[in-house]
């Protein structure tokens, strides 16, 4: 009897448990088949859940009727450097702020961690101003700029270098090493898995931008993938074969991302929801 | 002499190490939170030259029509929202919680979501919730229904909108529940099997107290993320139709760089910030207490 219940239980859980994963897929499903429809399989009626012609034409136009080789280079550049500038950027700061006394440096850290309150939607305004007086709008190191502040990396490498233990770094330094030296030869390998963790989730947030780089990029050449699909958009806002195609392709990044480091960027997210 | 040698070393390596960090915190945060406020007190327009003209663009958005609608949309996003995430992205945790194979794989599917770029997903909604050659509108007429116009529906056009926001959010916030559910003592459980308890009487009187805090958390954050909504309300319907799902930072992005109303737009971010404000302190306050309660 008692087997029989558990069997009972088990389909039931995983009736439900594969509807909310249908939720979860059927998009994607959707996303994929409608990439490789033609223009004119797209409004048939009933809807082709499948291409009654498979055809690869939305990828090959995709390129054409826009430079968007060009647009994945510009993700990339913003965010392998963005990324970079930022993890660095932070994990200094983070050394001082673990693990070099001075006064005021308590209240220096607060001022850093204060900011995280401040919502980005505030100083969009002021900082595409800045960068329009320092002549750097439609360019994508005005889009970096902003990266060498990340208050969030800063806080979690801090707490894991302040957690690091004192006396080989204070040896080092009594032996005369400079501390660049033991940030790079010490702290940094020490604290590289929440490193990698900062970094991958940078680069994710980077990757996905859309607001900034949509104030900051105006002409096709400059343009990140997000903003040119938007832009697509636009353009082509019934082609749903081409924007599909654009979608598949800037999520593909992503997913190789997400394979690689799946404990890095699930642990990050539950440390970000607890800052 | 050594020392005062040691200590100008030290000074010095301390302003390298904070050089970029302080670069990016006074250009790009202090400066322009300052410059904000300022800008919101002028009628600055790009073109002219700005003039001080107090609070007048606060009390104009105030007394306008738009922003009351506005705010409406905001508050009816989030009824629908956050029940709806924290039913998903809860049953989603228990699921995951569950000792049954294929766990993992779920796990993955649940997630690729959340990979996902709003700008990817709002384009792929909007194809998805087509109301004639979309595929949901074909599975609701599957079972007989006839599905709504959806975008096009200013009844519907912010259902639409909650729906891919649930799909987007659940695999994040489910993992943040799935933590939770994880970190309680499994003795209380036992306890109450011991004691005959029911499943349903388990999860009322001892899962759902315990996850409170998480519960309390996942909606404070939700409602300072409704608050922000914009990728999917720019490229879903762009604030229409007639306005039904116009939001806040929609409205700033069009001030500001469509009519290049600076000044009146910085008023209108200043307004969400205060609400952000104040969700934020009441996070804060309460997740202190309830560290102590715990501790």
């Amino acid at each position: 009897m008692k087997g029989r219940r558990f069997i009972y239980k088990r389909v039931l859980y995983y009736v439900i448990i594969s509807l909310l994963a249908l939720f979860a897929l059927i998009p994607f499903f959707w996303m994929l088949s409608t990439s490789l429809k033609e223009t004119n399989a797209l409004t048939t009626i009933p809807i082709q859940w499948l291409p009654e012609k498979v055809s690869f034409s939305a990828y090959t136009e995709l390129f054409t009727v826009f430079p968007f080789t060009r647009s994945i280079l510009n993700s990339l550049f913003i965010s392998v450097v963005g990324t970079f500038i930022s993890v660095m950027s932070s994990a200094m700061a983070a050394y001082v702020f673990g693990k070099i006394e001075f006064k005021g440096r308590e209240v220096l850290f607060t001022f850093y961690l204060a900011t995280m309150m401040i919502p980005g939607n505030l100083l969009m305004i002021p900082n595409y101003l800045t960068l329009r007086s320092m002549g750097l709008l439609d360019s994508l190191v005005g889009v970096l700029l902003p990266s060498f502040f990340n208050a969030f990396g800063t806080f979690l490498l801090r707490q894991n270098i302040k957690s690091l233990p004192n006396s080989f770094i204070e040896a080092a330094v009594i032996d005369g090493a400079s501390r660049i030296k033991v940030f790079f030869k010490i702290i940094l390998p020490l604290v590289k898995p929440a490193v990698t963790t900062v970094t991958v989730l940078t680069f994710m947030g980077n990757w996905n931008a859309y607001l900034w780089p949509l104030i900051v990029l105006t002409s096709k050449e400059n343009m990140t993938l997000t903003v040119g699909l938007s832009l697509l958009n636009g353009q082509y806002g019934t082609d749903y074969n081409l924007l599909m195609a654009g979608a598949i392709i800037s999520i593909i990044p992503m997913i190789v991302v997400y394979a690689f480091s799946q404990k890095h960027i699930e642990v990050g997210f539950n440390v970000g929801s607890l800052k | 002499m050594l020392i005062s040698l040691n200590k100008r070393r030290k000074r010095f390596e301390i302003l390298f190490f904070l050089a970029p960090s302080l670069f990016g915190l006074i250009l790009f945060q202090l400066i322009p939170f300052g410059n904000s406020l300022y800008l919101s007190l002028t009628d600055w327009d790009v073109l002219s030259d700005a003039n001080f003209i107090g609070l007048q663009n606060y009390s104009d958005i105030l007394r306008s029509s738009e922003f009351w609608k506005v705010l409406s949309n905001t508050f009816y996003f989030i009824i629908l929202y956050i029940p709806g995430i924290i039913i998903v992205s809860l049953g989603l945790a228990s699921l995951l919680n569950v000792n049954a194979p294929g766990k993992k794989f779920f796990r993955v599917v649940f997630y690729i979501p959340v990979l996902t770029s709003w700008v990817a997903a709002a384009l792929l909604w909007r194809w998805l919730l087509s109301p004639y050659y979309g595929p949901i509108n074909e599975i609701l007429s599957f079972f007989g229904l006839t599905g709504p116009s959806w975008l096009y529906d200013k009844n519907w056009a912010m259902p639409g909108i909650v729906i891919a926001s649930l799909w987007k959010d659940m695999g994040y916030f489910g993992l943040i529940f799935l933590s939770a559910l994880q970190s309680i003592d499994k003795t209380y459980y036992e306890a109450a099997r011991m004691d005959g308890a029911s499943s349903l009487k388990v999860f009322f009187k001892i899962t759902l107290p315990m996850i409170s805090p998480t519960m309390f958390f996942v909606t404070i954050i939700s409602i300072i993320n409704s608050f922000q909504l914009f990728p999917q309300v720019m490229i879903m319907t762009e604030g229409g139709p007639f306005g039904s799902t116009q939001v806040m930072v929609e409205r700033i992005y069009s001030y500001a760089f469509d009519y290049y109303k600076m000044g009146y737009a910085s008023a209108f971010s200043w307004i969400l910030f205060v609400f952000i404000f104040i969700a934020t302190v009441v996070q804060l306050y309460f997740q202190k207490r309830w560290v102590h309660y715990e501790g």
